[in-house]
């Protein structure tokens, strides 16, 4: 079945994620790619427990990831790669090369970023490696929900979607 | 009264927190059907990363002695953030997946502590979700 979404959300798993998109696509395999939370168990166990019982997770730091994503990719299961932040998803994006899609799903206000859209806040680094991906080939655009319109990098920068 | 009561007779014993305005509606139920909604204390994380969600839960506790949190969801980021919480403090208790039966159990229940009446009111919660019908 493969990966069925590439996902950026700083709240890492929550309803959004386990709901909102893992029930339409029917996702069981949900991969949690960072390095502090793949580093604690205590982490671990915490976001475990936030997941139904028809659901695996992994956990895997960026580097583990790359290495680890054909065997994710071949996976029966439909699949979710999750990362809590930009820097997170570009540095595995870059290591796999053959990631298509990434999906920006929640990225709130903190001190250096700037609004883009009611949930996608950047700051100039974050934005530079967004373009630097979509550059690429990788098709970047900004759906929170899977009932909401996929909103494309250049409209998410320009923010005249907020 | 338990000593453990912490906030008097007219004070908020417990913070409710959920998705969307979810702990709005279900504590202004609370206050049509019993007018005891100043028990509660409401909190929204629309917008909030996950660490303001946690600040702003700490913030609220200390603020009011609320002892007791209610949250919707199990995989919502306001019970990932409240577990962090209740991990290093001894006396809070936290109940995910909270309804409108468990609420109203828990603002009666005002002989026990906050704590004592969230575990009571948690089964009556549980008990509340029956299934009418073939």
């Amino acid at each position: 079945m493969g990966i069925h979404l590439y996902r950026i959300d700083d709240r890492l798993i929550h309803g959004q994620v386990v709901v909102g998109w893992g029930q339409p696509l029917n996702i069981r395999l949900l991969i949690l790619v960072d390095d502090l939370v793949a580093s604690s168990d205590w982490e671990k166990e915490l976001y475990r427990m936030a997941v139904p019982p028809d659901m695996e997770v992994r956990f895997a730091d960026v580097a583990t990831a790359i290495r680890e994503h054909p065997k994710f990719a071949a996976d029966p299961r439909p699949g979710l790669i999750l990362t809590g932040d930009i820097d997170s998803m570009y540095r595995l994006v870059k290591g796999v090369k053959a990631i298509g899609n990434v999906n920006l799903g929640g990225i709130h206000h903190r001190a250096g970023r700037s609004e883009k859209l009611r949930y996608v806040f950047l700051t100039p680094d974050e934005e530079r490696q967004l373009k630097e991906l979509e550059a690429a080939g990788v098709e970047v655009t900004a759906q929170d929900v899977p009932s909401a319109r996929a909103v494309p990098l250049p409209e998410v920068l320009e923010g005249a979607a907020r | 009264m338990n000593e453990n009561a912490g906030a008097g007779p007219d004070t908020p014993r417990a913070i409710v927190v959920g998705h969307g305005e979810f702990a709005a509606g279900l504590v202004s139920a609370v206050g049509q059907i019993c007018g005891m909604a100043d028990k509660l204390v409401v909190l929204s994380m629309m917008g909030m990363t996950p660490e303001d969600i946690e600040g702003t839960i700490r913030d609220h506790l200390a603020r009011t002695g609320a002892r007791v949190i209610f949250t919707d969801l199990p995989a919502g980021s306001a019970t990932i953030a409240a577990r962090r919480i209740v991990k290093n403090e001894p006396g809070l208790v936290l109940v995910s997946g909270v309804n409108l039966a468990t609420l109203l159990d828990f603002v009666f229940s005002t002989d026990v502590s906050p704590t004592e009446a969230a575990r009571a009111a948690a089964e009556r919660g549980k008990a509340s979700l029956i299934v009418v019908g073939r």
